[in-house]
């Protein structure tokens, strides 16, 4: 092995988690309230694949490994968050300018995110591997990634994972999630492979101001070219949103001594 | 008009029986098959499943339907992949049912695109009102609870665990029609070679637990005399895990740190981080300790039926609706108690057994 990779990263922008979220109704179906004005992250999910795509190819033999984010969203919400991310690591943005709502389709989602990997000029087949987050924080479906797949003819598919490793053959040693806190091991002969991160083990990269402007050189055209798509409802229809009702009543114990918190709770535990 | 539906599922690791939540699944597919007068088929996958098909064989249906074989074993997307699409082809269903496993999970999405239909995953409930179906499930990571229809069939829904009573009937003879399927050698390249656990000194992840324990960021914080007690954090929530039998949870903040190579609890990986980002866990009871209980912590408990807290802050989001009982009090006390009244108690009831 190997000539390096070419990873495609898909990977989208979803609210900041401490937003709150409020649903409103649209002619289109459900929104969230505010949606444009809600500050945005990428996906965390998403962003561990990241991390991880380019320590891959920073590590990969010969190193003309590249790697390309293809993000699905509204281009203004993509060029905020492209200002944080751009600046952890290297890598070559390919924008379509489109809804990144928990509400839309995962399979319009990934018709549009296969069809872009499709364009993208000079990805060599033999060489791709494509990573996203195994889910999103919007739509949360764990559906997405495995439609592109099998739009692109992937058949090597992995989920939930926590870590890929280059075995000196050049195959890869794949840990995914499993029920009851553990991983399943798997070994894959090489490219095409398709991998939906769980958490992975890299850290947050810090920024590099160096690699964001780098990066910008190539972001800012990408968003500019990146065309306005409307995504297709497919048959989805929403009848409902609305957020939890259930608001617990707190009793609230202070001054109680440990001693009798603790029997309170060992009471409760054997309930 | 009738309709079919299929139970599909695949056997457990013990290769005898099928996972505890596709008995829950089943009873969801026992219940919509009588609403809507629609015919059942049930299609396994595994090594060999005869002894799985006789645990479901008086669930009524018309048909059970099997892909079997070594090269069935394991869970692998393209075997996987293949077994569940000849299966869904044979049982010629509108309505797909299966159990939210991680090994369906993996591969119903594409067999959905297979078979030219649709999928929606972590689904809490399915309905039939005026015959029309209706799924619900959650959006935003537990924040917005949505009810949808689908126009496209077949429709292949998985559902979670814990929301359907569990399909419980008597062992029988099951007559199992083997579905013949043959792999492309392209869908034999990866090799499933094992499970490992995580790098833990215990299993601290317990999926069937009473009790989810979760830690936050707290316990690695200075204390009252303004140094940190790690490895007493350690050891009283070993202590505790172990006196309890309680499954382990953390946030986020408490699982990040072992990647910014901050002092931590050795035993936290990811796979415990429940939340906006973790996982979003299902058990009867949860105990807080040293976590603020904001929103994206919280999400991570909407199916937690009873909650209690621990923290030091009382106007943390614990106090806000969030739990039924907070304590305002020092956890690392607490916890150190409640491990010596449960320790008292085994010792109580390991004597009374002994007893002649």
């Amino acid at each position: 092995m190997t000539n390096g990779y070419h990873i495609v990263v898909c990977g989208s922008v979803v609210p900041d988690p401490l937003q709150t979220l409020e649903p409103v109704q649209t002619p289109t179906g459900p929104a969230l309230k505010n949606e444009m004005m809600l500050p945005a992250v990428l996906d965390p999910w998403a962003a561990h694949a990241l991390y991880e795509a380019a320590n891959l190819a920073s590590k990969a033999a010969g190193s003309n490994s590249k790697v390309w984010l293809v993000s699905v969203g509204p281009k203004a919400k993509l060029q905020q968050v492209m200002m944080t991310i751009a600046q952890r690591v290297s890598f070559e943005l390919v924008a379509v300018d489109a809804s990144a709502s928990g509400f839309a389709d995962a399979h319009a989602t990934a018709a549009l995110l296969a069809e872009t990997i499709q364009a993208i000029p000079g990805l060599d087949r033999s060489r791709l591997l494509v990573f996203g987050g195994w889910e999103s924080a919007s739509r949360g479906a764990g559906a997405t990634m495995q439609l592109v797949g099998e739009r692109l003819e992937i058949l090597d598919q992995f989920q939930g994972v926590d870590q890929l490793s280059v075995q000196a053959d050049g195959s890869f040693e794949v840990l995914e999630r499993i029920e009851g806190g553990r991983h399943q091991v798997s070994v894959c002969p090489g490219p095409p492979a398709l991998f939906g991160w769980a958490t992975g083990n890299l850290p947050e990269p810090r920024n590099n101001p160096q690699v964001g402007m780098a990066n910008m050189r190539t972001v800012m055209p990408a968003l500019q070219r990146a065309k306005s798509v409307p995504l297709p409802a497919g048959g989805l229809h929403f009848l409902s949103a609305s957020p939890p009702k259930q608001q617990r009543q707190t009793r609230v114990v202070k001054d109680l001594p440990a001693e009798q918190i603790a029997r309170e709770i060992a009471e409760w535990i054997s309930k | 008009m009738s309709q079919s539906i299929l139970f599909l599922a695949h056997v457990s690791e013990a290769g005898n029986t099928l996972p505890k939540v596709s008995y829950e699944v089943l009873g969801a597919a026992v219940k919509l098959t009588k609403q809507l007068g629609a015919r059942l088929t049930i299609g396994l996958i595994g090594a060999d499943v005869a002894a799985a098909a006789e645990t479901v064989a008086a669930a009524g249906a018309e048909r059970i339907l099997a892909v079997a074989g070594p090269e069935f074993a394991s869970a692998r997307y393209p075997s996987d992949a293949a077994a569940a699409e000849a299966l869904c082809r044979a049982a010629g269903a509108e309505l797909i049912l299966a159990p939210a496993t991680s090994r369906l999970m993996r591969v119903l999405a594409g067999v959905a695109h297979r078979l030219n239909g649709c999928v929606d995953t972590h689904v809490t409930s399915l309905e039939s009102v005026n015959g029309e179906l209706r799924a619900t499930r959650w959006h935003y990571r537990q924040r917005i609870e949505a009810v949808i229809r689908r126009d496209a069939r077949p429709w292949i829904v998985l559902l979670e665990s814990g929301c359907e009573a569990a399909w419980a009937g008597a062992s029988g003879v099951a007559k199992v029609e083997q579905i013949p399927v043959t792999l492309p050698q392209a869908a034999t390249r990866t090799v499933v070679s094992g499970v490992r656990a995580p790098k833990s000194d215990a299993q601290t992840i317990r999926p069937d637990a009473n009790l989810l324990f979760v830690a936050g960021a707290g316990w690695t914080k200075k204390q009252a005399d303004g140094k940190t007690h790690i490895d007493q954090a350690e050891t009283l929530i070993l202590e505790f895990l172990r006196a309890s039998g309680a499954s382990l949870g953390g946030s986020k903040s408490l699982v990040d740190q072992t990647g910014e190579s901050q002092a931590v609890l050795g035993f936290m990986t990811h796979l415990n981080q429940v939340g906006q980002t973790g996982s979003t866990p299902r058990h009867p009871k949860g105990l807080s300790a040293c976590c603020h209980g904001e929103e994206p912590h919280v999400v991570g408990w909407r199916f937690i039926n009873e909650r209690r807290a621990v923290n030091l802050d009382p106007n943390c989001g614990w106090a806000r609706g969030k739990a039924d009982v907070l304590y305002v009090a020092d956890a690392f006390e607490v916890l150190a108690k409640l491990n010596a009244i449960l320790a008292q108690r085994s010792r109580t009831s390991a004597d009374a057994v002994l007893q002649p």
